[in-house]
């Protein structure tokens, strides 16, 4: 049977584990700090010599961590990306945003285990160059400020952070900035802008690439909060141990939240790639199952913004034979192995980690309608296919869902997400597409039915008033 | 009454800037601490936020209308958000949130905070919270509550 594989919540997740100093100080914090400061420079084959910070930053990317944000960029890709001869300060920022739908994984770390995060970052910002660090926690979750802020004020207490820290000359500021409810914060140049103290209206790339041009035009490294606590267990395993996690390119664990018609709702840490969709879903160990009497209609398996899976869909995967030759084989939406590459494969992201599965007594439209009216909500407004596209497709899905449609409605909202994506400053545009293309192109009968259905009510309606007269 | 600022709130704040290179970056940090000290951002809020961050008053102005926590009227004393978002529907958001409506005399189909006469209590329909694999999830004040059934949110008005 799978089984959980507790790195990152090993701790947070035992009984008696309290968010303070001392119970990490006793459960080996700070150790993986120590450990990194000590690093000694390494001789390359090639006569080359890495410094103490490049042979982390060489780790991280070794390692194959690859961000646990959305994207599953490599991290150690993305650090080599900061600009370090602009000679303007570099900035690290955690993001804390967690607002894609059907995310509560970062939510665990902040709260539970927040010295966790902070090793890592201070561990992350050594080995960067960085003097001045942020974490950009949404606003809904004062309670995490605060057990931050806490956390941050006995980490300088200690010595692990501000000036001088542990006697190596290295000082660093973290601070913890508050977010107020707009989901676009999390896309991170609308974060960067929203930490200047402005809208968040995210930066179009290129020119405004963070590695360069990030938080007051300086070079900014943003990492989602599992990336950054995933850093202090590379450098206390060391690179090579961590790569043996998962699978290959997709090292490592991962936080899985897994929501909708579960008998078991909840979050559970994995080796990446070595549980199935399926087993997430069903075994005794994570989602238990569907309720009693149901099948499964669909699954969002990578946060709301990812490409829904329909259930009995087979997938050609390419995988690795025996003998090394690389041959096409057929995975059925269960056998998936829920790993960045599978997913991908399989026409979909694993996006935030984020499972929300749906039962076959789910409404495709109405599910829809939900998540358009998200977007609707959210887009901040400055791309005109965005701003006008999300608030017609929320339109266009209300109606169907409420008996007001068109059976040419599946074709219209088709038509409007094929004219966001690619034609917007973020991906906030795709993000919002997405769903729409899928979901219609996978349950397009259903669509045009709820429409067919609302023109013939429509129809027997107006005849009947005909007759009156 | 005239508007004043605590000298002890405006200490913090003043702390609080020393935290960004760039002051203006500390004005949502200042937006949440008034708001938290005065129930709701006034317009002499804006005002002495620009002042102390050098900055003109529709830069901050442009903040409280865009991001969603900042109000701009008072709200009621205990502040009910019920998750509208996906999986939170699916468990039944929607049956809470007209269940609010009803108990309360308040319109279930507006999405915008409204606030009962007397001041009491504030519903308002908001985006996914973070804490799904409790849905339905409801956050009151400032604290979330999960797997919210209709007892418990009845008892949300009692307590
Ligand atoms: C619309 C949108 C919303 C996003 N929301 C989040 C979020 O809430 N948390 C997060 O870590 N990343 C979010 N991201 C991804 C970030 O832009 C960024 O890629 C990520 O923080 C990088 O960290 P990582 O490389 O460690 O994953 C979002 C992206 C988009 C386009
Ligand atoms: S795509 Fe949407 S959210 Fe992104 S910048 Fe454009 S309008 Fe804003
Ligand atoms: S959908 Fe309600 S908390 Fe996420």
């Amino acid at each position: 049977m799978a089984e959980q594989f507790k790195l990152v919540l090993k701790n947070a997740d035992s009984p008696g584990y309290t968010p303070d100093m001392e119970c990490y100080l006793k459960h080996g914090g700070y150790q993986a700090l120590r450990k990194a400061l000590a690093t000694a420079p390494r001789d390359l084959p090639d006569g080359k010599k890495l410094s103490p910070q490049e042979v982390i930053r060489d780790d991280v990317k070794a390692s194959g961590l690859r961000g646990r944000g959305g994207a599953g960029f490599s991290a150690g890709l993305k650090w080599s990306f900061v600009d370090r001869r602009s000679g303007k300060p570099i900035y690290l920022i955690c993001n804390a945003d967690e607002s894609e739908p059907g995310t509560f994984k970062d939510r665990q770390i902040l709260h539970k285990d927040p010295h966790q995060l902070i090793e890592g970052m201070v561990i992350s910002c050594w080995a960067n160059d960085v003097k001045l660090a942020y974490i950009y926690i949404r606003g809904e979750m004062p309670h995490g400020a605060r057990i931050l802020n806490q956390a941050l004020r006995e980490a300088r207490a200690k010595g692990f952070l501000g000036k001088n820290i542990l006697g190596v000359g290295y000082d660093l500021e973290i601070h913890v900035h508050r977010g107020a409810g707009a989901y676009i914060c999390g896309e991170e140049t609308g974060l960067i802008e929203s930490l200047e103290g402005k809208r968040a209206y995210p930066r179009i790339k290129p020119p405004y690439f963070p590695a360069v041009l990030g938080l007051y035009m300086c070079p900014t490294i943003v990492n989602n909060v599992e990336t950054l606590a995933a850093v202090k267990h590379i450098v206390e395993m060391g690179p090579v141990n961590y790569a043996k996690l998962g699978t290959p390119n997709n090292t490592g664990t991962r936080l899985v939240s897994l929501s909708g018609d579960v008998q078991k709702p909840g979050y559970f840490e994995i080796e990446v790639g070595k549980v199935t969709l399926g087993q997430l879903i069903n075994d005794a160990n994570f989602g238990g199952g569907l309720k009693p009497g149901r099948t499964l209609k669909a699954v969002i398996p990578g946060g709301s913004s990812s490409k829904v899976l329909k259930a009995g869909e087979v997938f050609k995967l390419k995988r690795k034979g025996a003998d090394g030759q690389m041959t096409t084989v057929d995975v059925p939406l269960l056998d998936l192995p829920y790993d960045f590459d599978s997913l991908q494969a399989a026409g979909s992201m694993s996006g935030s980690g984020a499972i929300i599965v749906l039962d076959d007594s789910r409404s495709m439209v109405e599910t829809l309608a939900n998540l358009s009216e998200f977007y609707a909500h959210e887009s901040c407004g400055q791309c005109t296919p965005c701003r006008e596209g999300a608030l017609w497709l929320a339109k266009g899905t209300h109606r169907l869902s409420h008996g007001e449609g068109r059976k040419v409605d599946a074709e219209y909202l088709l038509h409007i997400a094929q004219n966001i994506q690619g034609r917007t400053i973020c991906a906030f545009g795709e993000a919002a597409a997405w769903p729409v293309l899928s979901f219609v192109k996978k349950f397009r009968e259903e669509f045009e039915a709820h429409g067919a259905a609302a023109e013939a009510a429509r129809k027997n309606s107006t005849s009947a008033g005909t007759h009156q007269h | 009454m005239a508007f004043s600022v605590p000298a002890s709130l405006e200490a913090e704040l003043d702390e609080l800037t020393t935290h960004y290179p760039v002051k203006r970056s500390a004005s949502l940090m200042y937006l949440h601490a008034l708001q938290e000290h005065f129930g709701f951002i006034s317009p002499e809020a804006i005002a002495w936020t620009a002042r102390k961050l050098d900055l003109q008053p529709i830069n901050v102005y442009e903040l409280v209308t865009f991001y969603p926590m900042f109000r701009q009227e008072p709200l009621g004393k205990t502040q009910i958000k019920v998750c509208r978002t996906l999986s939170c529907a699916l468990a039944g958001s929607g049956a809470l949130r007209d269940h609010y409506c009803k108990k309360l005399g308040l319109d279930p189909h507006k999405h915008v905070p409204q606030t009962t006469p007397d001041g009491k209590y504030t519903v308002e329909f908001v985006e996914c919270l973070a804490d799904c694999g409790n849905a339905p999830v409801v956050m009151v004040n400032d604290d979330l509550r999960g797997k919210v059934s209709l007892a418990e949110a009845d008892r949300v008005l009692t307590q």
